[in-house]
């Protein structure tokens, strides 16, 4: 728009992932949001998008899932400006966000550089919890998985502000090395992960274990030709790192030293399970290494 | 006795829930999965093997027939509803180890800190690993943020040893937040695990 202010426009919306219609309003803002913060930015309005089988569910069912996504968009110190609903057998739900950013702080993915860290702001395993949700098996995982995805990215994007990022992207659909195999292949570089210091999610091991692992982490793990692993990571961590995620956390590739001091703060801001899982050896065509 | 399950035209995860469904009925015996794709094919494959089934799989016109054989001696598959971990390049070690304190064995504390690091740096090194871990009382120091052999831990936990903590314990301990390998579990699950195999009390 001018010198120091650029806008930020994202748009993602989905089917429901879990029952209750409050937290699936919920879920659904927070991945919104993500966009706007996993591109260093600040959201500032939204829009509703709906699809929602008019007389078949009860009103009521909508008005907790707008209600879900309001207060999501509140937390996010937004505003709800106004948004769309259609007749539509199957519910769906999702924001157009938009927000602003700096110029010159505009996150992107592909400025990772050899000698960065990698940092992951929240815990793996949404996709195969979800599962398990439906199979109506490991509570105590699917509980911790739900806070997980209601969780948004903020207290993450404003700590990392403070430090000089080379490159972000955040963790969705095509899983932890989908997402990172973005980043690598854009920054022309490699990445080396460390399987034993990745976040889990409660259970999400069990769960992979126990063949509750969604369709789309086999199929992430197909179209990944770039990936190779050490013979010592368990078929259930291979699962982990192809899971989908849904409103995942944010990864970040920085000098290892500012690495070092934003992974104190993100732990000191309440992100507990914030973890530096591997690093940028070298420069390369995209290819990761997970031992 | 044979059990068959057509989890044809099912998406996943139907074809594990209707599987877990026809082991949960028997208590030794046979059950036939049949599918038609790869990702049920392989969470089948998965699920049976987390719950100690023998599992051999064939493909005919199209579709796989996962043969799974159930023996009595094997615990249910329904545990509190939680299939062991037991990944595919996990060897078949099938004893417990409960670990009642944060040091190993009585006397100087000092000495059964250094002991415990020393017993589970030697646990990594092994080539035939438990099945699982139970932390209790003290024990769940082991497996929080700043524990002397969280390390050590987490490399069997990637290696497909069950690690789980007592919650009533981490509680006591004012530390669940701080839990940094494993998962919570409670008495229930840690009496089902001590019944299922040899246990080493330490």
């Amino acid at each position: 728009m001018n010198d120091t202010t650029a806008l930020i426009q994202t748009v993602d919306f989905f089917t429901p992932i879990v029952d209750d219609p409050y937290l699936f309003g919920q879920i659904a803002a927070a991945n919104s949001l993500s966009d706007v913060y996993a591109m260093g930015g600040v959201p500032l309005t939204a829009m509703n998008i709906v699809g929602f089988p008019i007389g078949v569910l009860d009103k009521e069912v909508l008005l907790a899932i707008l209600q879900g996504g309001q207060n999501k968009v509140n937390e996010a110190g937004a505003l709800i400006v106004g948004g769309h609903t259609i007749d539509d057998p199957e519910p769906k739900y999702g924001l157009s966000v938009t927000g602003t950013v700096h110029p010159d702080r505009v996150l992107t993915n592909a400025g990772a550089k050899p000698g960065d860290c990698l940092i992951l702001t929240k815990p793996l395993g949404t996709g195969i919890l979800a599962t398990a949700a439906r199979a109506e098996m490991f509570p105590d995982g699917v509980r911790a998985a739900m806070a997980s995805m209601a969780m948004l990215n903020r207290l993450a994007a404003e700590t990392a502000a403070q430090f000089s990022i080379h490159a972000c992207t955040d963790i969705t659909g095509f899983g932890l090395l989908g997402h990172l195999y973005e980043m690598t292949a854009a920054s022309r570089v490699r990445a080396e992960i460390d399987s034993q210091s990745l976040p889990l999610l409660p259970d999400a091991l069990s769960a992979a274990a126990s063949g509750l692992v969604p369709v789309g982490a086999y199929t992430n793990r197909s179209y990944l030709k770039q990936v190779s692993f050490s013979p010592d990571v368990s078929e259930a961590l291979r699962d982990i790192v192809f899971d989908p995620q849904t409103s995942g956390g944010l990864l970040y590739s920085l000098a290892e030293q500012e690495a070092v001091k934003l992974l104190t703060s993100l732990r000191a801001a309440g992100l507990k399970q914030s973890a530096i899982i591997g690093k940028i050896p070298e420069e390369g065509t995209g290819e990761i290494y997970v031992y | 006795m044979f059990t068959n399950v057509d989890a044809r035209g099912l998406s996943c995860p139907q074809p594990v829930i209707a599987t877990k469904k026809a082991l949960d009925s028997i208590t030794d015996g046979v059950v036939v999965t049949i599918v038609d794709n790869e990702v049920s094919k392989e969470n089948v494959i998965k699920f049976a093997t987390a719950n100690q089934c023998d599992v051999s799989c064939e493909q005919r016109n199209g579709a796989f027939y996962i043969r799974i054989a159930k023996s009595g001696s094997a615990e249910p598959s329904s545990t509190n509803n939680q299939p062991l971990v037991k990944s595919g390049n996990a060897p078949s070690g099938k004893v417990v180890y409960f670990i009642n304190q944060d040091v190993l064995g009585q006397g100087s504390m000092d000495l059964g800190a250094v002991l415990m690091k020393s017993f589970f740096y030697t646990l990594t090194e092994m080539e035939d690993y438990p099945r699982s871990i139970l932390f209790v009382n003290s024990g769940v120091y082991l497996t929080v943020e700043g524990s002397p052999v969280l390390e050590l831990i987490k490399k069997l936990a990637a290696r497909g040893v069950t690690i789980l903590s007592c919650g009533t314990c981490l509680d006591y301990y004012k530390i669940k937040e701080k839990l940094a390998v494993g998962s919570v579990t409670n008495m229930y699950t840690i009496v089902g695990e001590m019944n299922s195999g040899p246990v080493v009390t330490l």
